[in-house]
């Protein structure tokens, strides 16, 4: 009996004093939700770098949890849910299709904040964030159009909308400052992550006479491929010179570290609001991989272009903007497009011969 | 390199993984047993091909790795529906969950790595002939091996004894058993077959098409090769020719997007699909001998004592 | 000396009911033994897989959501394995019912529609379900091609159908163009029974449905005749039962039933139409239905069985960080013990030694 009652007090004495000791630190919770594997070397990948930047940053004061593979049907809602009844008070939803899911989560957990990737509606506890990387397009296109020996770019592209719309037309007005009849083709694989079709769908750009490929998909495939066949390639939100380390001549990564560790500070000191960030270069979000595989007055150019794109004296979309109809586009930005006409961005410019597809 | 000749070698590559698994289940289905179980084989046998590479170094060393893999799958399914005559169709679904589950659990350390694809056969002189040069003498292990397979299935079936009584044993396996013949050894033996093909045609996808491993990297081609074997009537010369349509259909529609044909790329998706359906209805309603699927396909069948 | 499969005279009723214990008492000390090489407390793994989620009302109004489509669609599924014909499509039936409800919520939006639309939506759903599934259907009756390819194939053409409309002509105007269409207006949203949660009224239709199904089948000479020719079709075309006829009613109804289930999902927790609406709900409805043993309550129970090990996969994955697969694993190894254990209704294992041979050869 008495061995009895001296294990219950130790049980509750260590009970207690771990309850104790949990309100002595209390942890930011912070919680995060992945479309993809964290290993997928692309978009999920760069997200998680960035969750492990912002614990390297704040320590002790902050802990997260990240639900990975969560798909963007109904499945989302309930996890986004779960991690919020889980004690996160800050969770990012990383990708488009967990816009509807976290809205209605925000408005049953009005106590909890949330930051959703990529997209366009927000509340009083949802911010949204994304990147410019239409600025990287355009020094890829700068790029691509000194080093394109046939004078066709290849491009794979995701699903048409207007973030992988906007990349194709700054690729292309870049590439125009250096040769104005440049073209390009393009694929749309219908997938963000396939290995095996982005790979067919390299090869088909190459065997019909692209000679640099570009990418809108995660996947090293591309990469691989263009290797293979001694072609030269773009990577895509992470550095893929591994796969090409004689093909990659730049890669446009996503960096969000800057940014989760600004909005965590900011849940930290008490200061956190409902925003809409959209930073490119100037704000590191959007990073250049090194330039490489290129001739030194290719990399001075793209040095030189990245210069001016953060320094404000170089626009991607300054107007004149001509449509593929011929027509001028309504310059609403003064001397360049408006932010919001590049987040809806839905036409080709001048120069594409492809129709968008869905139109 | 020329456009056609490129699209035929894009073509063949992507044929390949289709043809080996197809090949096998047609053994399987010739005696008797439906193994719906094709895609989770074939997703470990890329998990399994892919760690086994890795591990070793050498992309030999992978595929079989990825033929155990799909055997020892295989056999999970032999010892539920032919040792405890158990529904066919259930469990080859169950083989399909539990195998991609497991892929994934097993694949999980493997994104992010890479290996030496499966080099390609040179030949100096043959593989330089213009056009047919890379295209006979310039593949990769693996695809010479598919059609060597599939030469080799042909030949068993139609002219040894072993494969006379495989296809008895898979049209009538009541009469089969009457004349003495191992029915139920017969069909284990045809399923590990179908199992050691699914594997290595898994394993081919991340040792040779694409270096690396992704999660679900099957992406349905088992499904699709099930199918395949049907398009093909069960017989072995129709599935190199339905093989290999299915991986054109594959490959072109990217190139017509590339063109810049304006059909929608998901109708140009869903021809194999329905192209499949179009074949399936066709040669049943054709009944010509040999069209017709093994008579006890699918049937349970416990011998009486 | 060898193993043989052995006949029983009759059914075994104490293995027909003890069966799925020793199946789940297998699975579970499998499953233990995983979680073990993977380094996790197999105790705490399984509580926070099975205990957890029906510790409150949270999880537990999530089971049912998520269990309401996956035994409408198996309710479905067992009329046609109960026949002996395999319907695998349900995945595109649910698809294809999705889309065709859709569609009148597309039309009438912003307009200000009455109160009529949701269950038309959902007649249309249920209509365009079996429609799609007697595809498959008239093709084995009439041209004897095999049903279950020829479903499976059509769920692929389901999926590209989807995405094309979602793509294209139905994306929402004011969405950037990303491929799904405006959020559905209350008149075409299933509403909530309970405020709060997510439980709707599709989980009182599923209800409704197992009970329909249980009468059907239990009760009516037409479930009679399911039940007969499957099990016997011999036996039936003596006994006048039309197979053919069957045929096509059991792949109509269980078309529309996976239809129905699947716009109430777009228009209930979903709330829009977008390419990614099923996580395979066709496809796990099967295991539903195996694991239910073909019986309208069994396949409820093993609906919510197995939703509850979504729900608890899940939640091993932020409370122990064990990947989402090990669910998948979990549901394949527990088709696997509960065919194999059911097979022992029907069979019984005998050991049989090696007999010696008399001298004339004979055992």
């Amino acid at each position: 009996m008495r061995k009895i009652v001296l294990a219950a007090t130790a049980a509750v004495l260590t009970a207690a004093a771990s309850l104790g000791g949990a309100q002595a630190a209390d942890k930011l919770k912070v919680g995060f939700i992945y479309l993809g594997p964290i290993g997928d070397l692309g978009w999920t990948y760069q997200h998680d770098l960035a969750r492990l930047a912002m614990l390297k940053e704040f320590g002790d004061k902050v802990e997260t949890t990240y639900l990975e593979n969560v798909s963007e049907g109904p499945d989302s809602e309930r996890s986004i849910e779960q991690l919020a009844r889980a004690g996160n008070k800050l969770i990012f939803t990383t990708s488009f299709g967990y816009m509807e899911p976290t809205l209605k989560v925000a408005k049953k957990y009005p106590n909890v904040h949330f930051e959703h990737a990529t997209g366009y509606k927000r509340d009083k506890n949802v911010s949204t964030y994304s990147g410019r990387f239409y600025e990287g397009r355009y020094i890829q296109g700068i790029i691509a159009g000194k080093m394109s020996k046939s004078g066709v770019l290849g491009y794979i592209g995701s699903f048409p909308i207007p973030e992988v719309i906007s990349g194709i037309n700054a690729t292309i007005l870049g590439a125009q400052t250096i040769n104005p009849n440049i073209k390009v083709k393009i694929i749309w694989a219908n997938t963000w992550f396939d290995p095996g079709k982005e790979a067919d769908a390299a090869k088909a750009l190459l065997d019909q006479g692209a000679d640099v490929i570009m990418q809108h998909t995660d996947s090293p495939a591309p990469m691989q491929i263009a290797s293979e066949r001694g072609k030269l390639a773009f990577g895509q939100d992470s550095e893929m010179i591994k796969f090409g380390p004689k093909t990659q001549l730049t890669s446009i990564m996503d960096n969000w570290a800057p940014y989760y560790i600004q909005r965590v500070k900011a849940e930290l000191d008490g200061t956190w609001k409902s925003e809409d960030t959209w930073d490119g270069l100037k704000e590191k979000i959007v990073v250049m991989a090194p330039y490489t595989n290129m001739p030194d007055d290719v990399k001075k150019l793209a040095m030189d272009a990245e210069a001016a794109i953060i320094a404000g004296t170089l626009k991607p979309f300054k107007c004149p903007v001509i449509g593929q109809d011929g027509k001028e586009v309504e310059c609403k930005g003064g001397d360049h497009l408006a932010d919001g006409q590049v987040l809806g961005m839905n036409f080709y410019v001048k120069g594409i011969d492809d129709k968008i597809p869905g139109k | 390199m020329g456009l056609l000749e490129a699209i035929i070698l894009a073509v063949l590559a992507a044929s390949t993984p289709l043809l080996i698994a197809a090949t096998g289940e047609l053994i399987t289905e010739r005696a008797g047993v439906l193994n719906l179980g094709v895609e989770g084989m074939m997703i470990m046998g890329a998990a399994c091909g892919f760690g086994g590479a890795l591990w070793s170094g050498s992309i030999f060393v992978g595929a079989l790795c990825g033929i155990l893999a799909g055997v020892a799958l295989s056999l999970v399914f032999a010892v539920m529906t032919l040792g405890l005559a158990v529904n066919q169709v259930a469990t080859g679904l169950a083989l399909t969950i539990l195998g991609i589950g497991t892929s994934g659990l097993i694949g999980a350390g493997f994104v992010g790595e890479r290996i030496k694809p499966a080099p390609r056969l040179y030949i100096p002189g043959l593989t330089d002939i213009p056009f047919i040069g890379r295209i006979l003498f310039g593949e990769d292990g693996f695809v010479y091996l598919s059609l060597l397979l599939v030469i080799a299935v042909w030949l068993f079936l139609y002219r040894t004894r072993a494969g006379l009584i495989l296809r008895a044993a898979g049209d009538n396996h009541a009469s089969a058993h009457a004349l003495g013949y191992p029915v139920l050894r017969i069909r284990l033996y045809a399923v590990m077959f179908g199992g050691a093909c699914a594997g290595l045609a898994g394993a081919y996808l991340p040792l040779a098409y694409t270096p690396f491993f992704i999660p679900g990297m099957t992406a349905g081609r088992g499904w699709i090769a099930l199918a395949l074997v049907v398009f093909a009537s069960w017989r072995p010369g129709r599935l190199v020719i339905g093989a290999y349509l299915f991986g054109a259909v594959t490959i072109l529609q990217l190139h017509a997007q590339g063109w810049g044909v304006g059909v929608p790329s998901q109708l140009m998706s869903a021809l194999p699909y329905l192209a499949t359906v179009i074949v399936l209805v066709l040669i049943s309603r054709a009944r010509t001998g040999g069209s017709t699927a093994p008579a006890a396909l699918g049937t349970v069948f416990v011998p009486d004592r | 000396m060898q193993l043989v499969l052995e006949k029983r005279a009759e059914r075994s009723t104490t293995i027909a009911l003890v069966s799925p214990l020793i199946a789940i008492g297998l699975t579970i000390v499998t499953m233990s033994i995983l979680f073990l090489v993977l380094g996790k407390n197999p105790v705490t793994a399984l509580g926070v897989y099975f205990i957890t989620p029906l510790t409150d009302s949270y999880s537990l109004q999530e089971i049912a959501v998520k269990a309401a489509p996956l035994v409408m669609i198996a309710i479905g599924l067992s009329m046609c394995y109960l026949a002996n014909v395999w319907n695998i499509g349900a995945e595109g039936q649910f698809l294809v019912g999705a889309v065709a409800g859709s569609w009148l919520a597309v039309k009438t939006q912003g307009t200000d529609a009455g109160v009529w639309v949701l269950p038309a939506m959902l007649l249309m759903g249920a209509i365009a379900g079996a429609l799609y599934a007697l595809i498959p259907a008239i093709c084995k009756v009439r041209f004897g091609a095999s049903e279950i390819l020829v479903s499976l194939m059509l769920v692929y053409v389901a999926e590209l159908f989807l995405d094309y409309l979602v793509r294209g002509p139905w994306r929402d105007p004011a969405g950037f163009n990303f491929p799904t269409t405006a959020e559905f207006d209350p008149v075409a949203t299933v509403p909530l029974i309970i405020e709060g949660g997510r439980l709707h009224l599709g989980v009182l239709i599923t209800l409704v449905v197992v009970a329909a199904a249980a009468i059907l089948l239990g009760r009516t000479i037409k479930g009679f005749e399911i039940r007969v020719v499957g099990a016997a079709p011999r036996a039936a075309r003596f006994g006048g039962f039309k197979s053919n006829r069957l045929i096509l009613l059991t792949f109509a109804i269980s078309g529309a039933l996976a239809g129905l289930a699947g716009i109430i999902e777009v228009a209930g927790p979903i709330g829009h139409l977008q390419p990614g609406i099923s996580p395979g709900y066709g496809f796990t409805a099967i295991i539903v239905a195996f694991l239910g043993r073909l019986n309208p309550v069994g396949i409820l129970i093993a609906g919510l069985f197995l939703a509850l090990t979504f729900i608890g996969g899940e939640q091993a994955q932020i409370a122990m960080k064990i990947p989402l697969d090990m669910t998948k694993v979990f549901q394949g190894i527990l088709l696997f013990y509960v065919l194999a254990c059911d097979s022992l209704i029907l069979y019984r294992i005998k050991l049989i030694m090696p007999q010696r041979k008399a001298a004339d050869g004979t055992a």
